[in-house]
């Protein structure tokens, strides 16, 4: 009997929340969205939240740029019993860590998502750029380096080799202050092949000889917190050449015609995507879901482009990629994954840093203040 | 007002110390254009020069148009070395060459000073003045700095090329139509005005009848009770900021436009208890009997009799209050939300994702809100003490 009770109730339940879901009732009125600010805040605003909120008149947007500090808050937020967000952008590293930690809700990505517009399951349209179970990917991005044209004269640098060159090009550099990135050029540039360097950076000598290599320039470098630093620094001529998102680079070069090249050899490939806090409410969750699937559509992504020189995370995206929204300039040749850019690059290896972060992170710290 | 009687002073002493200063200028005109000891060396020559002639062929019966002269000249030199910009930098130089060589070379240094003080007691006058003028430009340097760098038609915190040359084409308001135009700081500027109007009124309120309370000689713990009462003040804003966090997000108030005022009132609250106690000391006790003895009851008596006379604390406790909510960027980070980001929290997170001169914008604007609400209470101030009669001015 007490089964029967429960069976119908469940049944009554899913009943009545299917027709509601279908009738837009049930659903939350406002969407808390976390992402990053600046360019790349507004093209996702752009691409998909402002016609989202044209199809749904009614729903209002929140944005809170913290993406920076996402796990952190999402911690404090899960301890206090408070979720406030609803959409986080992170980066796939992090993407990961919220997944593992419990803070993260698991997605069943060609459920819950739009296939792609060539009929493909959303799993096989996304790829490899499906790193974690919570991680619905939006972009493919890369940090790669900037040079100022007018400093480096006729020599303008084809080789990632060329930041440990201070012969060629003398003057400051801007790298990151994180190991991520820097050790895997670092011994690129000391001779290892590109295949063995995560199984060099594995051993405790392979770390030191990185952290050696990058010691020849250490006097030389400034090293950037936020992704707005490099552009800052190339500008006022601070520095020769620095790293940074290749978005940044593109709108410098593009949007604010100032003196840079791209140097795009061994550029690093990752991901940016939404990840879902654990813990919302039913209302809000079904919200989440009804914009996530609009959001991620092969057009949407491709949308996106026209706003930003990253590469859609959906391959059937690739070919809808169009013209700049306002320079009207073909986007194509300034995404990371644009075969002309792609000749040599690297793939994050998030298996890796996922081991060795915190091990890599506090000797770098350490390392940095010798 | 002459104290000491100006007279011509020696070439031995004039052409060196004038030089000196024509020395330590050529250092920065030097560097910039290449060497800086050859700068050193042609500013040294070029001001001694310039006192010889100015003391011993022109004199004082040519002083005026010795020192147009001048002036004409540098603004012809600096045209020569750096166009346009070069223009203001020559006048402001030609005027002081010409004023400092007449300066020291009439002696009129030693107008103002008693005439009984040594040469070394001048010389630390002098350079007691130039100290301070240091100080303070040491502390005025970075907000001035930041205005022309709101009018920049780039997207970066730099001096372009064109903004040096005074062209037009390098200054634009575009950083400040961003502003106005844009929903975000919009929105973000609503906020400041919805919270600290607020969060000034609480503490205001409770700030004042905390610090009359303690003021009754017979409440018990008192100092313990001030002691709490300023401690925003002295703990760690981070340490309040977390508090604040879990525990009002138990209660549900994080993330709520009411949890931010509550927030910014706590730290608002020390400053007027503070201002008000203060002004408290000065207060007679006994005009409150004489009220309570002609038939007042307290609250009439507080607003007519006390509350008139200790209204300069409450007024500068309520400023201080307006400020630490209006620039408070900790605590909102950790108690709002996406829906109650302020000013400084949309200029925090501005300055780290995207170094964007729309935020000098902003600060240039607040700097002139600051300084015409500053100058606007302390007018009033005096309008009411002229109208009070206690100053004659």
């Amino acid at each position: 009997m007490k089964v029967i009770t429960s069976i119908l109730a469940t049944t009554a339940l899913t009943v009545a929340a299917g027709s509601a879901f279908a009738a837009g009732h049930g659903m939350a009125d406002s969407l808390t969205i976390v992402s990053w600010g600046g360019a790349y805040q507004n093209s996702q605003l752009k691409a998909y939240v402002e016609p989202y909120m044209a199809a749904n008149p009614g729903v209002t947007v929140n944005w809170d740029e913290s993406s920076a500090e996402a796990v952190a808050k999402l911690r404090a937020m899960n301890e206090a019993g408070n979720i406030t967000w609803d959409l986080v952008d992170v980066e796939a590293a992090d993407g990961i860590r919220l997944c593992d930690e419990g803070l993260a809700m698991e997605i069943d990505h060609d459920e819950q998502l739009a296939a792609g517009n060539d009929g493909s399951s959303a799993s096989d349209d996304f790829g490899d750029s499906i790193v974690s179970d919570c991680f619905i990917p939006q972009i493919v991005f890369s940090t790669t380096f900037g040079y100022r044209s007018d400093m480096v004269g006729d020599n303008a640098p084809t080789d990632i080799c060329a930041i440990f060159d201070t012969d060629a090009y003398p003057g400051k550099r801007a790298l990151n202050k994180r190991p991520i990135g820097n050790v895997e050029w670092a011994l690129l540039c000391d001779g290892v092949a590109k295949d063995d360097i995560y199984d060099v950076l594995a051993t405790e000598e392979g770390q030191d000889r990185a952290l050696a290599k990058l010691g020849t320039i250490k006097d030389q470098v400034i090293w950037w917190n936020a992704g707005a630093d490099t552009p800052q620094l190339l500008a006022d001529g601070e520095v020769v050449i620095g790293s940074t998102y290749n978005g940044r680079l593109f709108s410098a070069i593009a949007e604010q015609n100032q003196p840079i090249g791209m140097l795009w050899d061994a550029q690093m490939l990752d991901f940016d995507g939404w990840i879902v806090p654990e813990g919302l409410p039913e209302d809000r969750l079904a919200r989440v879901m009804d914009f996530l699937k609009f959001a991620t559509d092969t057009q949407r992504l491709a949308d996106q482009a026209a706003y930003i020189s990253y590469g859609p995370a959906r391959a059937s995206s690739a070919s809808l990629v169009g013209k700049h929204a306002e320079l009207g300039i073909e986007m194509a040749p300034h995404m990371p994954t644009d075969p002309a850019n792609a000749k040599n690059v690297f793939v994050t290896q998030y298996e890796f840093w996922a081991d060795y972060r915190d091990d890599l992170d506090a000797k770098f710290q350490a390392w940095l203040v010798q | 007002m002459t104290l000491t009687p100006a007279r011509k002073m020696p070439l031995s002493f004039t052409l060196p110390v004038v030089g000196a200063s024509g020395g330590f200028f050529g250092l920065f005109v030097g560097t910039a254009n290449g060497s800086g000891l050859m700068g050193v060396v042609i500013g040294f020559l070029m001001l001694a020069a310039i006192a010889y002639v100015v003391v011993n062929v022109a004199g004082k019966t040519k002083e005026k148009p010795a020192r147009w002269a001048l002036v004409a000249l540098f603004i012809g030199l600096g045209v020569l070395l750096g166009g346009a910009p070069g223009v203001v930098m020559g006048l402001l130089f030609g005027w002081f060459a010409g004023w400092f060589a007449y300066f020291i070379g009439f002696g009129r240094y030693r107008q103002d000073l008693a005439p009984y003080l040594t040469s070394g007691q001048v010389l630390w006058e002098y350079a007691f003045r130039i100290l301070c003028g240091a100080i303070f430009v040491f502390l005025i340097t970075p907000i001035i700095v930041v205005m022309p760098l709101s009018f920049n038609a780039q997207d970066f915190f730099t001096f372009t090329p064109e903004m040096l040359r005074f062209d037009p084409e390098g200054y634009s308001l575009k950083h400040y139509r961003d502003f106005l135009t844009s929903s975000e700081w919009q929105g973000a500027l609503r906020n400041s005005l919805m919270i600290a109007p607020a969060a000034t009124i609480l503490s205001v309120g409770f700030g004042t009848l905390a610090a009359i309370g303690l003021s009754q000689p017979h409440v018990p713990f008192r100092r313990a009770i001030m002691a709490i009462l300023i401690s925003p003040m002295i703990v760690p804003l981070i340490i309040s900021a977390a508090g604040m966090y879990f525990f009002y997000s138990r209660i549900g108030l994080q993330g709520t436009y009411f949890g931010v005022v509550l927030a910014h009132a706590a730290l608002g609250i020390p400053f007027v208890i503070i201002t008000v106690t203060a002004t408290l000391v000065g207060f007679d006790r006994s005009l409150v009997r004489a009220a309570a003895n002609m038939g007042a009851d307290p609250v009439t008596t507080f607003f007519r009799v006390q509350m008139p006379l200790i209204l300069p604390g409450v007024i500068s406790g309520a400023l201080f209050a307006f400020i630490t909510s209006f620039d408070e960027v900790v605590v909102v980070l950790f108690v709002g939300s996406a829906k109650q980001q302020t000013l400084p929290w949309q200029m925090f997170t501005g300055l780290r994702e995207q170094i964007s001169p729309t935020i000098l914008a902003v600060a240039t604007i607040l700097v002139a809100v600051s300084i015409a609400l500053l100058a606007t209470v302390e007018m009033l101030r005096r309008r009411s003490e002229r109208l009070r009669g206690m100053s004659p001015g």
